[in-house]
């Protein structure tokens, strides 16, 4: 028995190996047409329309756009949020209040790309004139609500975790409530915060359905967030809702596009698994 | 006194007065998040309630005509994804948990496991449509059928699983492991009739969580099976198909408004299931904590 469970355990493994493989195959007869360099610094994205070109930036820089607008609105909300759920909130409100922003963090991702087209590129066009249907702000900001649970309750752990001893060292040299919360316990919970921006941006990255329906599906070079843009997860979906014919040039992009977005996951998850590790506060 | 107050002036009106505008900070932060869902579910209620009839939830063509148009096809869809998901995640996810937990020696490969099944939780949903499409739907040919996509998303949601059942695991006493070796069980015997029957609770709410994410999951699917129009209620698992999120995508696409009020109602049948699923996962829950408090 225990060998049939070890195969379980080893599954996960395999799984790993597959993602690399498969995206790695894929993308190889990609890469030996279009060479890795011109594929990573070329600013053009023009996979189908004659004459093609394969810069992948236009494409990074539209995923970079919308993480970082997702991220500007949650990092602030999400860490206010869980000072207040660690420090301050009556045992009451935290019983409500968790769980409901917890369901933040399950609707499905469709549900908030919906939002952002119907309900909130409308709000803002009425404050912007002439903010395209498709754009980046609209999905920028819903992505923030959408990472804010990420950011909150991996901060709030942090900070519930800092041992009562030094709150109540601070306490008796005079300090007030929020001085506690602002100069020992955000600092002494600081890797763990950290870790979950990253986190939760790393999140941003990857998400995929709220960025294809609000933002738009032209590839650009900018950093204008009321343009239209694409980021990689778009891209992906918009070759693959056509069915990209196997073999073909289009097909093996999927690949090469999805390799670099794993990497930039991967890196960004195992930076954030590595701060907690390496500068958690031990007590 | 009035000596003493220069030297050390504590300037408290003042400190505490910023205290208190950092509060108020702060509760303006949780009540972005508190109202951004409560606005994003009213939205939604609003735009998708006129639209959810009878008819929408027994019509399976999706048709050019908004009227006709219904959600059965997709929740088959969704059902059948449910279906294989869980039969493939629940025992591999329980046999790769009891493994760690039961069997495995603290070593380098122990750990390395460990690392991989966190690190597997962090890869974007759909870099798991692509590990399908390229290796259950051209290299195993499957095609773009239920059963290449209910096999990656099995694999998406494994890590849930696998987290959940160590947990629910490592919760069972260890004295009960002993009492079961004192009477002479072999370790393959404590585990199936002392760990497991006492982890259930446990290992079922997680797998209704995995579940429930796995539902509400469309990039993964949109990579594998694409968008295309489904006019029939799949019958093989080797059937082409559609689930409800790409249903939803699908309508949220068209330009015209009877469309949106139609992706609205699809979103109420989806976040009714989830929020069915979830409670459902509460209750068990509840009950088994209640009964091991006994």
């Amino acid at each position: 028995m225990k060998y049939i469970f070890f195969t379980c355990a080893v599954l996960s493994i395999a799984t790993t190996v597959g993602i690399l493989f498969s995206l790695a195959s894929q993308a190889w007869g990609f890469f030996q047409e279009i060479g890795v360099f011109e594929f990573l610094t070329g600013t053009t994205w023009q996979p189908i329309l004659k004459p093609t070109s394969f810069g992948v930036l236009p494409l990074v820089s539209g995923t970079m756009l919308v993480a970082v607008l997702g991220a500007l609105v949650a990092v602030p909300v999400g860490l206010g949020t869980a000072i207040y759920l660690a420090e301050y909130a009556p045992d009451k409100a935290r019983r409500v209040l968790k769980p409901f922003l917890e369901i933040l963090a399950g609707i499905p991702t469709v549900v908030y790309g919906y939002f952002a087209i119907t309900f909130v590129t409308p709000l803002l066009q009425t404050f912007i004139g002439g903010l395209p249907i498709w754009n980046a702000l609209s999905a920028g900001l819903v992505m923030g609500l959408m990472i804010i649970p990420i950011v909150s309750s991996l901060s709030e752990d942090a900070m519930v975790a800092v041992p009562r001893s030094l709150r109540e060292a601070a306490f008796a040299l005079g300090a007030t409530r929020i001085e506690v919360a602002l100069k020992v316990v955000v600092p002494a919970a600081l890797s763990g915060i950290v870790a979950a921006f990253i986190l939760a941006i790393s999140r941003a990255i990857g998400e995929t359905m709220l960025v294809t329906i609000a933002a738009g599906a032209r590839p650009n070079l900018t950093f204008n967030p009321t343009e239209q843009i694409q980021t990689m997860t778009g891209y992906i979906v918009q070759v693959s809702q056509g069915e990209a014919a196997h073999g073909s040039v289009e097909y093996n992009t999927l690949f090469a596009v999805g390799l670099l977005l794993f990497f930039m996951t991967l890196a960004m998850n195992l930076a954030g698994h590595f701060i907690v590790r390496r500068w958690q506060e031990r007590y | 006194m009035a000596t003493q107050s220069t030297k050390f002036n504590p300037r408290l009106e003042i400190r505490k007065l910023t205290g208190s505008l950092y509060v108020g900070l702060f509760i303006l932060c949780v009540l972005v998040g508190v109202v951004g869902l409560a606005t994003l579910l009213i939205s939604v209620l609003v735009d998708g309630l006129p639209s959810l009839t009878l008819n929408f939830l027994t019509t399976k063509s999706t048709s050019r005509f908004a009227e006709q148009s219904g959600v059965l096809s997709a929740m088959a869809g969704t059902a059948w994804i449910m279906f294989w998901t869980a039969l493939f995640t629940v025992p591999v996810g329980v046999g790769a948990a009891v493994y760690l937990e039961e069997y495995a020696a603290k070593n380098k490969f122990t750990n390395f496991i460990e690392v991989n099944i966190a690190n597997l939780a962090g890869v974007p949903s759909i870099v798991y449509g692509l590990l399908g499409l390229a290796v259950f739907v051209q290299y195993l040919s499957l095609g773009r059928s239920i059963l290449a996509a209910g096999l990656t998303l099995s694999l998406l949601v494994l890590p849930i699983v696998i987290l959940a059942s160590r947990e629910a695991i490592r919760a069972v006493p260890w004295s009960h492991r002993e009492a079961a070796y004192g009477l002479g069980a072999t370790q393959w015997e404590v585990v199936r009739s002392v760990v497991l029957p006492a982890a259930v609770p446990g290992i079922a709410t997680g797998t209704i969580l995995a579940l429930s994410r796995a539902i509400g999951e469309a990039a993964p699917i949109v990579v594998i099976a694409a968008v295309v129009f489904i006019t029939f209620v799949p019958a093989t698992p080797l059937d082409r198909f559609t689930v409800l999120p790409v249903q939803i995508y699908n309508w949220v696409n068209r330009p015209q408004p009877e469309f949106q009020g139609l992706a609205a109602a699809g979103i109420i049948v989806l976040l009714v299931m989830l929020l069915s699923m979830n409670a459902a996962a509460v209750y068990i829950r509840n009950r088994f904590q209640k009964r091991s408090e006994e």
